[in-house]
Formats: structure tokens, C-alpha cells, sequence
């Protein structure tokens, strides 16, 4: 890993989103917009925006930074910028880590906006603390750009990418136990939702809302996400191909 | 006769279901340069991509600088402009070459000097999107000149340019040639293979000539290059 390599990377993509202000204040506006809206949806149940409020806090950033970075990375390729960068000494792995310190920083502003506008205006409420709230939000990002980086290795054009989204995160969705216990699920489908990402982002911001204590499942649920997110980055990294046809 | 900075042997590689190169073989004589030249499809884009090593191959070999083509050690040795520019345009030209001079461990001051070398002073705070064709093809080559490698593949580097710009990055082109660099630059404006040291021509991933432009000519017996390339043409359908 080299460190100069891997933040200038960061640099530049960031300094690439400056001149699309458009794409930064979407990815940070839609989360906060559909919280609003999940909100509004259960304005008669608080119980339940109480419930979903809190996991939904670190799905809506990992799902829009996944397709972000899906197409990003896309367009380096279609681009031949990516090609020319594989003849130069920057390995595989700095460059998708380049991406992932980029859009991190984005996923941290993300974050915290979202949670600011869901704990100070919305109204939800948890027992434990919010900044872990906050911080599980920002690994949950910083999970679906590692996410975003794999997929965007098997896709070949955009609609590829963005089919992706519905094929690699809504069954994530529906299974991780948000919409429906997973213990009251088919064997088939628990052993499945075991083996999933969101599952377990769905479990550590559901705890931390409970206000369990650092430790144990929580502690395992974080460990999990991060190192989904260090395992995708690798698997990227490696199924990226410096040769192609 | 100094020796090959880059030698290939047999190569041979398959593109979308076709065999673009047969088997080919050759060396690239190292503090020269060679000129690539050959009609639109001939393959001239596929053989440098299997010198920078990021072509599929089929099968033979490729060294350069006698280490196996793409190798880690080799990508700062080498540097390769794609046919298509291959910068970023939500960057400006600055932004883009201080990117690859990090990348490329070049010294931050060479940033003002290869934009000057493509004859792009003033630019350097504009948008690549903002740029022309040519102007965004320089920015390109400009990104390969940064670190001086030994090795320069050149893709069709002054298509679309105008004659004066032309001359001074030939100019350039010789300077680097006599400071050692090794440069294959693909062209298919016949007019500019007088300004190699050596010239290969190529049809359909094969060799029709390798030597010095002189020579070609003479055993073409021709007075142009591209009269030698039709009657090199001619000769091989005939022997054929
Ligand atoms: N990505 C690709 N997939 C499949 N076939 C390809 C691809 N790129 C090129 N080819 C084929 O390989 C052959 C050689 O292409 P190449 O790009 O090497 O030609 P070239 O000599 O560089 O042409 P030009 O002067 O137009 O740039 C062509 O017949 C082309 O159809
Ligand atoms: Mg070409």
C-alpha cells in the first residue's frame, strides 16, 4: 500500500466532485429526504418510524454511495483513464482505496447531516449514544462505496452498473431483517440473510438504538462491516484486470 | 546498431473473435525513433497495448527492457499515450498533470514544463471539457512526458494538430531520442515517417518493412512512403 499513491487518488476524485456540486448535494439531500419521508409515511406510528428510523439512518448512504461510486468507477473506465493509470506504477488495490478515502469523506458529511436532521427535526430518539449512530451511518457508506467499487468490476456499461443496485442490495434489503424478523424467515432465507452485509447493519444501528452496550453482538456486527468493506476493496482490487481483450 | 529496448517474439492476439496479430516478431532498436505506421485497423494500437502490457495475449513474448512487458518495475520506465486522450475533463489541465506527477513520482516543477512543452502555457487553470480535440490530446501526451521515462509509446500523439505545433513536438521527440529515450510513436499520416530514425510498416498484423525511412524506400523503390507502402503492398499480394 502506498500511501502517497492512495490519497492522491483521494484528492483527485474529490477534487472532481468540486466541480459537480450538483452530485455531492444529492448524495447528501436524498438521505435526509427520505427519512422525511419515511417520517411523514408513519406520522400516525411513531413506534415504527422509531423502529426503521434508526437502520434506515446507515441503508439509504450505503445504497446511494454504492451506485455513486459504481458508475464513477465506470466512467474511469470508459473513460481510458483507467487503462492508462493500470500502465503506471499505482497498484490496484491504492487506487479503489483512493476512491474509497474520496467518497468517505463525502460519507461522513452525509452522515452527520443525516443524522443531525433525523435526531434534531424529525424527532427520533435512541438509548444509546448518536455519534454511534453517526459513525455506524459513515461505516455503512464507506461499506457501500467498497460494495460499489466490486460490483463496478463486472459491470460493462451503465445500465449494467445500475442494474446492480437492485440485484445486489434490494434482496440485502428485504432480508435483513427490517421488513420482517429473521427469525421468523425459512431456514433458507435466515442461513442466507446470515451471509449478507446489510444484515449486520441492520442488527449494529438496531442495538446501538437499543442502547447495548459497546461489546459482544455490536462489537461483532462492526468487525463484520469493516471487514466486508476491507474484503470487497481487496476483491476489487483483484478482479480488476490490468489486461483485457 | 545499439540493442532493443523492446523485443517481441511471435506475438500473436485475438481481438473480439479475430486474430489481429498473427505472430509477430520484432525489435525496437532503444534510443531511437521508430515510426508505426499502417492503415486504419492494422493492429498498431494492439501491438503497443502489448508493450505496455495491458493487452490479452494469445500467445508469444514481449520484453521490454528485459523485463517482461507490463511488469510492476517497468510501469515508471514506461509511459504510453492512448490513441484517445485519457485524461479527466472535470479537472483542469493543472489538476490533471499535478494527479499523474504524483502517480508517476515526478518532481511537482515538471507540471509547468511539459505544459509548456505541448504548447499549453496559460492553460493550466482551464477545464479539460473546456478544451479542443488537439488541445486535449496534448494534455495527454503531456501526462507521459512528466517523469521522462526510457521508454515512450506514443499512440497517434499529433493527429489533429496544426503544422507548426507539429514540428516543435518532433522537436521535442528528437531531443528526448538523443538524451536515450526509446520512443514508437503510431502515425497513419505518411508524411511524418521522415522524421523517424526507423519506420515499420505494417498491414493487417504484419510486417510489410522494417528499416530506416532511406532504406524502405529503396527497397520499396519508391520516392514517398506511401508509394513504398503500395508497392510493398503489391509485392506481398503478388508473392502471396
Ligand atoms: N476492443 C476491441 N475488441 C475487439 N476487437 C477490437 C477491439 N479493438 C480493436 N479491435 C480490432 O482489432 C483490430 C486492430 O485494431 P487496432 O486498434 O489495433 O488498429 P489500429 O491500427 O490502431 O487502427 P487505427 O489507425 O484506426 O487506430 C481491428 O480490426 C479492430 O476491429
Ligand atoms: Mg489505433
Amino acid at each position: 500500500m502506498n500511501v502517497r499513491m492512495t490519497v492522491a487518488t483521494g484528492v483527485r476524485v474529490l477534487t472532481q466532485l468540486r466541480h459537480d456540486l450538483r452530485t455531492v448535494g444529492l448524495l447528501v439531500l436524498v438521505p435526509v429526504l427520505l427519512e422525511a419521508l419515511v417520517k411523514w409515511v408513519y406520522s400516525d406510528q411513531d413506534r415504527v418510524f422509531q423502529r426503521v428510523g434508526v437502520p434506515l439512518l446507515g441503508i439509504f448512504p450505503l445504497t446511494s454511495m454504492f451506485l455513486v461510486t459504481s458508475i464513477t468507477m465506470l466512467r474511469e473506465r470508459t473513460s481510458g483513464t483507467l487503462e492508462r493509470l493500470l500502465t503506471t506504477p499505482i497498484a490496484k488495490f491504492d487506487l479503489l482505496a483512493g476512491y474509497g478515502l474520496a467518497f468517505g469523506t463525502v460519507a461522513i458529511l452525509q452522515g452527520i447531516v443525516v443524522s443531525i436532521v433525523s435526531f434534531g427535526f424529525l424527532g427520533l430518539e435512541v438509548e444509546g449514544p448518536i455519534a454511534g449512530v453517526v459513525a455506524l451511518a459513515v461505516l455503512n457508506a464507506i461499506l457501500g462505496t467498497a460494495l460499489g467499487l466490486l460490483v463496478s468490476a463486472f459491470a460493462r456499461s451503465e445500465f449494467q452498473a445500475v442494474q446492480f443496485m437492485p440485484a445486489f442490495l434490494l434482496p440485502q434489503f428485504l432480508l435483513s431483517g427490517l421488513l420482517a424478523p429473521r427469525e421468523q424467515m425459512a431456514g433458507a432465507l435466515e442461513a442466507l440473510s446470515n451471509v449478507l452485509p446489510m444484515t449486520y447493519a441492520y442488527d449494529a444501528l438496531t442495538r446501538v438504538a437499543a442502547g447495548d452496550g459497546f461489546g459482544g453482538r455490536l462489537a461483532l456486527d462492526t468487525a463484520v462491516l469493516a471487514g466486508t468493506t476491507v474484503l470487497s476493496l481487496a476483491l476489487g482490487a483483484a478482479t480488476l484486470r490490468r489486461r483485457t481483450p | 546498431m545499439t540493442s532493443p529496448a523492446i523485443e517481441i517474439d511471435s506475438l500473436r492476439v485475438v481481438r473480439g473473435g479475430k486474430e489481429v496479430l498473427p505472430g509477430l516478431s520484432i525489435g525496437i532498436q532503444a534510443g531511437r525513433i521508430t515510426g508505426l505506421l499502417g492503415p486504419s485497423g492494422c493492429g498498431k494500437t494492439t501491438l503497443m497495448r502489448a508493450i505496455v502490457g495491458v493487452q490479452i495475449v494469445a500467445g508469444g513474448r514481449v520484453t521490454v527492457l528485459g523485463l517482461p512487458a507490463g511488469t510492476r518495475a517497468l510501469r515508471s520506465r514506461v509511459g504510453y499515450v492512448t490513441q484517445a486522450p485519457a485524461v479527466y475533463d472535470d479537472l483542469t489541465v493543472g489538476a490533471n498533470l499535478r494527479y499523474f506527477a504524483k502517480i508517476l513520482g515526478a518532481a511537482s516543477e515538471r507540471v509547468a514544463a511539459v505544459v509548456e512543452t505541448v504548447g499549453l502555457t496559460g492553460y493550466g487553470d482551464k477545464l479539460v471539457s473546456q478544451l479542443s480535440g488537439g488541445q486535449r490530446a496534448r494534455v495527454s501526451l503531456a501526462t507521459a512526458l512528466l517523469n521522462e521515462p526510457e521508454v515512450l509509446v506514443l499512440d497517434e500523439p499529433t493527429v489533429g494538430l496544426d503544422p507548426v505545433l507539429r514540428q516543435e513536438l518532433w522537436t521535442t521527440f528528437h531531443e528526448l531520442a538523443d538524451r536515450g529515450t526509446t520512443l514508437l510513436i503510431s502515425s497513419h499520416v505518411m508524411d511524418e515517417a521522415e522524421r523517424c530514425d526507423e519506420l515499420i510498416l505494417m498491414r493487417e498484423g504484419l510486417i510489410l518493412a522494417h528499416a530506416s525511412p532511406a532504406d524502405v524506400l529503396l527497397q520499396a523503390n519508391a520516392s514517398t512512403v506511401e508509394e513504398a507502402f503500395l508497392n510493398l503492398v503489391g509485392t506481398k499480394e503478388r508473392a502471396g
